[in-house]
């Protein structure tokens, strides 16, 4: 990161009526704005997933490295990730890679230039939340049949 | 940097409370941010008890009521109570607008106020807005041409032109958008924030002004613009219905043409 000083640093000085300099306190920001409206709920949900599914991917590496290793590796790995803790987290990365990707979806409309008016936005982000869900569940069944055969 | 907490001068401590004069039916509670420089104290919240049976509609009317009759050392800025001056902008119940444009019965429960967020208190409800200004000069907000006017003295525009300027030029400039942005509030000493920027998209939209290219040229930068993430609090909040992440996006993407 650059060490240049921020250039906001001089507008925080300020002076007391008998003249006496005085650090001016910040205004409060995260403390009282709305944060869980749906328009910065969501974009700080985009970043929470992008980093989890990061963390999935090692997940993947880690399944992939004991696959090649030997049963040894691959039993340990196959008992963790068929606990309940290891389903649990392959369910919250299947939900967070379907957000991800549909709140992705939306982001490369905005960038094409589509839906900026607010109703737009929340129909879109509403959609990402319901098409997160049912995508989640539809995975899962289709997993879940898969194994059973 | 991102610093997610106050620093420590600027934690807000609790403060006093004004009573309602006894007898009054309809209540409400308007909570104030206030901090006095002269006092050595960290900032701390005020409660004023307003009866709504002797108060305007809007927030502003109860602000100006409690300077009037309650406690003159309350500070805001304001000026012409109708959303056009732009100098009553703050935040009221999370989220950033027009004291003036705000009705109270919007508000449920207690009216939570305080300044424009991230931003250098100055006194009370009062906000160093000197950086937005200075963005503000660095876009150069006036019309660029190298060739002269018509001898008979206007720059033409067809309506459809004109018709691009729609949704730019009714900014009041009351930074309600930029002070909303995460990325400003982090970002601020070189992201240039959301009313900044549809300023310079106001001028870059502009068919009568020749400097697109370099408009474009210095926002061409992975702050100044690129700091925008859509994150949609910008339009969200603003008191005039523009909005500030299409104008955002119009840059992005007027960047993508010419480079292609």
């Amino acid at each position: 990161m650059s060490i240049m000083q921020d250039s906001r640093e001089a507008t925080m000085f300020g002076r007391r009526t008998d003249g006496t300099p005085i650090r001016r306190p910040l205004s409060p920001h995260l403390q009282v704005y709305d944060m869980m409206q749906l328009t910065s709920a969501l974009s700080i949900s985009g970043r929470i997933t992008g980093v989890v599914w990061s963390v999935g991917l090692l997940v993947l590496v880690w399944w992939l490295v004991a696959t090649a290793s030997g049963p040894g590796a691959y039993g340990t790995v196959s008992w963790f990730l068929s606990s309940w803790l290891g389903v649990l987290g392959l369910f919250g990365l299947t939900a967070a890679a379907w957000f991800h990707t549909l709140n992705g979806l939306r982001h490369l409309a905005w960038d094409a230039g589509y839906g900026f008016d607010i109703p737009t936005t929340y129909k879109t982000g509403q959609a990402v939340l319901i098409g997160t869900a049912a995508m989640t569940v539809l995975t899962w069944l289709i997993a879940i049949v898969a194994w059973a055969r | 940097m991102a610093t997610f907490t106050l620093p420590k001068n600027s934690t807000v401590q609790p403060g006093k409370t004004f009573k309602a004069e006894p007898g009054a039916k309809n209540v409400k509670s308007f909570r104030i941010y206030r901090f006095d420089p002269d006092s050595g104290q960290n900032p701390h919240t005020d409660t004023y008890e307003i009866d709504l049976d002797k108060c305007g509609p809007m927030v502003l009317d109860a602000l100006i009521k409690i300077k009037n009759e309650v406690d003159s050392t309350l500070t805001f800025r304001r000026s012409c109570r109708e959303g056009i001056c732009g100098s009553c902008s703050m935040n009221i119940d999370g989220l950033n607008t027009l004291a003036c444009l705000k009705p109270i019965e919007d508000v449920k429960g207690d009216v939570k106020i305080s300044p424009l967020p991230h931003m250098p208190v100055v006194k009370d409800l009062v906000p160093d807005l000197s950086q937005l200004y200075a963005q503000l000069r660095s876009v150069e907000p006036w019309l660029k041409s190298d060739t002269p006017p018509p001898p008979d003295g206007e720059r033409r525009q067809s309506k459809e032109e004109r018709a691009k300027l729609d949704g730019l030029w009714e900014c009041i400039l009351c930074f309600c958008c930029s002070t909303a942005c995460p990325s400003y509030w982090w970002n601020g000493d070189r992201y240039l924030g959301p009313a900044v920027l549809l300023q310079a998209y106001r001028w870059i939209a502009d068919s009568r002004d020749e400097a697109t290219g370099s408009r474009l040229d210095a926002l061409q930068d992975p702050f100044r613009l690129y700091r925008c993430h859509t994150i949609m609090n910008c339009t969200r909040t603003c008191p005039k219905g523009l909005n500030p992440a299409e104008a955002i996006g119009k840059i992005k993407q007027m960047m993508v043409e010419r480079d292609s």
